[in-house]
């Protein structure tokens, strides 16, 4: 089927042409047109299937009977009670699953029926499939599990004073899972030539995804010995490699992995997941089709949301406010397993300096195992608490310097095209223009300081932000050369254009946006194109719905495959109509001479033209992201093809009696690069916002930890959606939206990511915000209206007005974390490489 | 949470029938109106009643009637949209009507009554969870469990009185019309409650709660302020109704202030009561009736929001809820 003719790409075409990323406005038809999203009316009209709404005949329903207890041994299972109900069919214990998995090559600590161990409330243990869901969980109430309990780590402290007993025999040493320690520049100098300097510890509650769909999946194991799994994930390849390895000897070209729409992920599906290897695992066992639905619960059990996080920052600025050296600590709580964990502490630490030039920088990183679910990526991955922590101290030092916050943060600005101290390559940089807006269209300058009050007696405030996010990982999960993403076009003699491409939408739009690539290039409806994504045995590896990498990296792809596409039947046109291939034009489902617009073709007579000259027609497309400049250990989590950036002014009305608070409005700028589609960005600017306040203002996965004749009991204390607070359609403000648009040379189109980065400043310009409004700093998310109440009291009774973690010395835990490794900046001569790198130990080569 | 589990559904024709279903089937029954409580509960297996007996076929139940005397009579299953949407009541009764208004969601007020929210089973973060998280604490006392988790000294359950309507209605003194096997009989505010997480009325089970009798007005003024993270379908973490009785002076009479999601009844904040009795509702008094208030609101670790904070707050609110009978 696919024609990959290397001659009909010529290398300028590979090169230069997939980005187009000055291509003017006017001169496109499709991008940057507020087109509705091809499965927009399906969604509206409750067509789209999800996992859940899956069936088949003779389906199993499956439960898990999880446990009870926080951390201990399995002493003994006894399923016979279970196996005896009737209806029972299939039950399932660590033993038959002994093969552990992990997202990252990394940390494969990971089982789908705990073996031998629990480390969380809610860790899985025995899988029983059914006729009927109901059998199924009467049957899991059945089982007999006998505990011998250990000690609970509760949190961050725990974990850095208890090496014993160790969750996993893994990691650096005790419940340490990760340290990190690296050191750009001089940091001495860079404090030297601080006219002023802060200490500040900050704490970053951890909360979850919550997306309105709950995990589902659906195995099929036929009697071809092929398996299929229908699942609810954002990484259908990640998903696909975890079963290969936990069901060996099944090969992986027996396994087909299809992601169905994602009821949203928000990073929540990004992991290969127990529930969906058991599944698989028992339609093979019953050999009849085998469904889980997680209960909202059990979604909290997955979680795989945001580190809590502790901080201490140290910054040294010049008299001007300009940032002289920055000495960053974090400190997270991991949860039960590694999950993305390794990532997610780098995170802490990465993009720090792509906002605001930090010529002199360390950060150190510590990852904890506690009996808690297990942390990972969530909207913002790592980066929204670094930020929180960032953009509070920059508003403070603004305030201890008597200069306008929007004013240091321009001052500030990392310059465009260049390299950051630890090696991140910025090319766009609209994060001065995006500034600029929201604080013409905030009344900033006039409104700021005013406590104006309201009718109802509250202060009003206003606070600002920034931040900026990766358009994508530069690196993927597991080490290889290979592309990023990949996509395959099917041009039909109807006319029809067919998308293959593995990448998940999962609600954010990505199977548009292949079609509006692909539209575009080819000058077809896209509306009327095919889509066909996310399912291993049918379309080419993409990597997954994470990281915000899909625009840019299955656009890239889809944008070389419909370049050569084009080439090809650009070649049929020009025989046929004696033009030069160069000269035509591909629009409105047309291709014509550009001299004379009369002389052409449909696209479907264009197609038949270059089928019968070239045979059927398809082609290839695929991505890689440039080399990263970051050669050190550790410089592998950061780079990214382009960086978006925004910036937002929050406004708060504040009940100074209660410390009850109010977000009537946010004013949002995003450096989206290029808007493929603006009302789409719009709509991911939003929900940002929405997410982002949730964070900033209630949400948080709080644990209960109460201690009862010995026993202690640590579980999740509000696992629901009426308990676990998010905001409502009555706490979500209105928003003003900015599109800044700052060309990147990287992006399809000059495109950069929308998705995560509007998320990371609503937390902090909020913190900001209640400062404006009532003189009073919460350094701790949420900022609930508690703790505004808290830090008045304080202000009130003369002490220090705020509320957040100690700044002294027992705020943040004791924690060697032995010699950093120590790179020179680009601007010290630095190569990418830490002078002093150890050299690497053999075992990590394994 | 799980499909519903298997019951018989009764739908008896008269409130007696009714009543009489019910002890049959004794510990084996509950009644169900619009079901908002009741069923979610059964859903999480708080609730297994293998009976169920219907209200929505007893006559006369969704009447809102004026009685000779001038009180106003409202039918127990009276949907709570009515309620909050009729017109009498947001004339007469503008303190209870935003009471109702404040409950729960557009979507729950449709299905849900005035008799089944009076009547709404007391709450606890301890208690409203799934079977599955209740035996990762090897569950409380008001359902499987032996202790109670916010006082695990003390004998009794402290789940939380959550119904936005009590408070007010106590406050304002309304009566209650309860139909048994045995007669009909009507109780007065405070009187259908009791200070126990689980025993938290004193009807008996199979009584049939059938009116609300709100008193005629005149002479009082009643007000409810709820205090909650958001300002939906959260329950009250601390529902302050007020009643204030002046004479033609403006001096008052006679108060009650009800502090509900405080406890497991709604708690009357006494103090506060005494120094209001006798004086004009100045700001000063107000803001001292509302201190006087901290000590009644004896807030547990058993609902959303930090305890000490409710507690703190609870002054500014039976503030704010007695400014509002001004």
């Amino acid at each position: 089927m696919v024609l990959d003719d290397p001659a009909v790409t010529t290398p300028q075409a590979r090169t230069d042409a997939p980005w187009r990323h000055d291509a003017k406005k006017e001169d496109l038809n499709v991008i940057g047109k507020p087109i509705r999203k091809v499965d927009a009316r399906s969604k509206v009209a409750g067509l789209t299937r999800f996992a859940d709404d899956l069936s088949m005949p003779r389906m199993l329903h499956m439960k898990l009977l999880r446990s009870t207890v926080a951390h201990a041994e399995i002493v003994s299972i006894d399923t016979s009670k279970a196996a005896a109900l009737k209806g029972v069919k299939g039950i399932l214990t660590g033993k038959d699953l002994p093969i552990p998995f992990g997202i990252l090559p990394v940390s494969q600590d990971e089982h789908a029926l705990c073996p031998d161990k629990v480390r969380f409330v809610g860790d899985p243990v025995v899988a029983i499939a059914a006729t009927e869901e109901e059998i199924a969980w009467e049957a899991c109430r059945l089982v007999e599990v006998e505990y011998r309990e250990l000690r609970t780590i509760g949190g961050i402290h725990e974990g850095a004073a208890n090496d014993e007993p160790r969750l996993h025999d893994y990691g650096v040493r005790g419940n340490i899972h990760r340290l990190e320690n690296l050191e750009f520049g001089d940091l001495q100098d860079g404090f030297a030539k601080a006219a002023h300097v802060r200490e500040d510890t900050f704490f970053f509650e951890g909360n979850t995804h919550l997306p309105m769909e709950q995990h589902a999946s659906l195995a099929h194991f036929d009697k071809d010995g092929k398996l299929t799994i229908w699942s609810s994930t954002q990484t259908p390849h990640y998903l696909h490699r975890a079963l290969a390895r936990t069901l060996h000897p099944l090969p992986a070209h027996h396994i087909r992995v299809i992601a169905c729409p994602n009821g949203g992920g928000f990073g929540g599906k990004s992991d290969p997941f127990n529930h969906e290897i058991a599944a698989a695992k028992m339609a093979m066992l019953t050999g009849r089709p085998v469904k889980i639905a997680l209960t909202r619960e059990e979604v909290f059990w997955c979680h795989r949301g945001r580190h809590p996080v502790l901080m201490r920052s140290k910054i040294g600025v010049n008299k001007t406010g300009r940032i002289t050296a920055l000495d960053f600590h974090s400190y997270l709580d991991g949860g039960a397993y590694g999950s993305y964990g390794t990532a997610s502490t780098f995170y802490t630490g990465a993009l720090q300096t792509v906002t605001y030039a930090v010529d002199n920088y360390h950060f150190r990183g510590a990852r904890f195992f506690t009996n808690k679910a297990p942390c990972g990526p969530k909207r913002g991955h790592g980066t929204p608490q670094p930020r929180f922590a960032l953009e509070v101290q920059l508003d403070k030092i603004a305030c201890d310097l008597g200069i306008d916050p929007a004013q240091i943060r321009l001052d500030n600005l990392a310059p465009r095209d260049s390299l950051t101290a630890n090696f991140l390559r910025i090319g766009s940089m609209g994060l001065g223009q995006c500034i600029e807006k929201v604080v013409a269209g905030s009344g900033w300058k006039e409104r700021r300081g005013k406590q104006e009050r309201t009718k109802d007696g509250r202060i009003r405030g206003l606070g600002l932000a920034c931040s900026s996010y990766l358009s994508g990982a530069g690196l993927p999960i597991y080490w290889n050369g290979l592309p990023h993403s990949g996509v395959q076009l099917q041009l039909d003699r109807s006319g029809l254009v067919t998308v293959f491409c593995g990448s998940t939408d999962i609600g954010q739009g990505s199977d548009s946006v292949l079609t509006w690539i692909v539209g575009e290039v080819l000058g077809v409806d896209p509306l009327g194109m095919r889509v066909v994504t996310s399912d291993t045995d049918l379309t080419p590896v993409d990597l997954g719905s994470y990281s915000s990498r899909v625009t840019v990296m299955t656009g890239n792809a889809a944008m070389q495959a419909a370049e050569r596409a084009r080439d090809i039947v650009a070649k049929g046109v020009a025989d046929k109509l004696g033009v030069p291939a160069s000269r035509l034009v591909f629009a409105d489902s047309r291709v014509y001479d550009a001299e004379d617009p009369k002389k052409g073709m449909t696209f479907a007579e264009a197609v038949v033209c270059a089928e019968a000259k070239f045979g059927t027609i398809g082609t290839v497309g695929s991505y890689t992201p440039p080399k990263s400049a970051a050669k050190f250990r550790g410089g592998g989590v950061g780079p990214s093809p382009s960086y978006s950036y925004s910036a937002t002014v929050v406004e708060v009305e504040v009940d100074p009696d209660t410390g009850i608070y109010r977000v009537p409005k946010v004013w949002m700028a995003h450096d989206i690069g290029r808007a493929l589609n603006a009302a789409i960005a719009m709509g991911q600017i939003e929900g940002s916002v929405y997410m982002g306040l949730g964070e900033a203002m209630m949400e948080e996965m709080v644990y209960r930890d109460r201690t009862h004749k010995g026993n202690r009991i640590f579980v999740h204390k509000i696992p629901s959606m009426l308990e676990y607070k998010s905001p409502s359609a009555l706490e979500m403000p209105e928003v003003v939206s900015y599109v800044v648009e700052d060309y990147d040379k990287n992006g399809p189109f000059g495109a950069k990511e929308v998705g995560q980065g509007p998320l990371l400043p609503m937390m902090p310009a909020v913190a900001n915000a209640i400062y404006d409004a009532v003189g009073v700093r919460v350094d701790e998310i949420p900022v609930s209206f508690e703790k505004v109440f808290a830090a008045l009291q304080a202000k009130k009774e003369g002490k220090e007005a705020r509320f957040g973690p100690s700044n002294g010395p027992d705020g943040v835990p004791e924690v060697d974390f032995g010699d950093s490794l120590k790179i020179k900046t680009p601007w010290q001569g630095g190569d990418g490489t830490a002078w002093n790198e150890p050299k690497r130990e053999k075992k990590a080569a394994k | 949470m799980l499909r519903l589990p298997p019951f018989t559904y009764h739908r008896p024709k008269t409130a007696a029938e009714a009543a009489a279903l019910h002890k049959e089937h004794g510990k084996q029954a509950m009644f169900v109106a619009g079901g908002t409580d009741l069923y979610p509960n059964m859903k999480r297996r708080h609730q297994v009643p293998t009976h169920v007996v219907s209200l929505q076929d007893v006559p006369g139940l969704t009447a809102i009637e004026q009685l000779p005397d001038g009180r106003l009579a409202i039918g127990a299953m009276v949907s709570l949209t009515t309620l909050e949407k009729h017109l009498q009541l947001l004339r007469d009764y503008p303190g209870l009507a935003h009471a109702i208004a404040e409950i729960s969601t557009p979507l729950l007020r449709n299905m849900g009554t005035i008799g089944g929210n009076l009547l709404l089973d007391t709450r606890c973060t301890y208690y409203d969870q799934s079977h599955e998280w209740r035996e990762s604490i090897d569950f409380c006392m008001k359902k499987d469990g032996a202790i109670c988790w916010v006082a695990p000294g003390s004998p009794r359950c402290w789940a939380v009185q959550s119904s936005d309507s009590v408070p007010v209605v106590c406050a304002m003194e309304a009566e209650f019309e309860l139909v048994s096997t045995e007669g009909t009989r009507t109780v007065r505010g405070d009187a259908l409650y009791r200070d126990d997480g689980i025993e938290y009325l004193t009807k008996k089970p199979e009584e049939v709660l059938t009116r609300l009798i709100l008193p005629k007005t005149g002479g009082w003024k009643a007000s409810y302020l709820k205090l909650r993270r958001r300002d939906t379908y959260d329950f009250p973490v601390l529902g302050v109704g007020a009643c204030v009785w002046t004479d033609a002076g403006g001096v008052v009479t006679k108060a009650n202030i009800r502090l509900g999601g405080a406890g497991s009844y709604a708690i009357p904040a006494t103090e506060s009561e005494k120094l209001l009795v006798g004086n004009q509702l100045t700001d000063e008094l107000i803001a001292a009736a509302g201190t006087a208030a901290m000590k009644p609101a004896r807030t547990m670790d058993n609902t959303d929001l930090d305890v000490y904070w409710r507690r703190k707050v609870a002054p500014v609110f039976v503030a704010r809820a007695l400014a509002a009978c001004k």
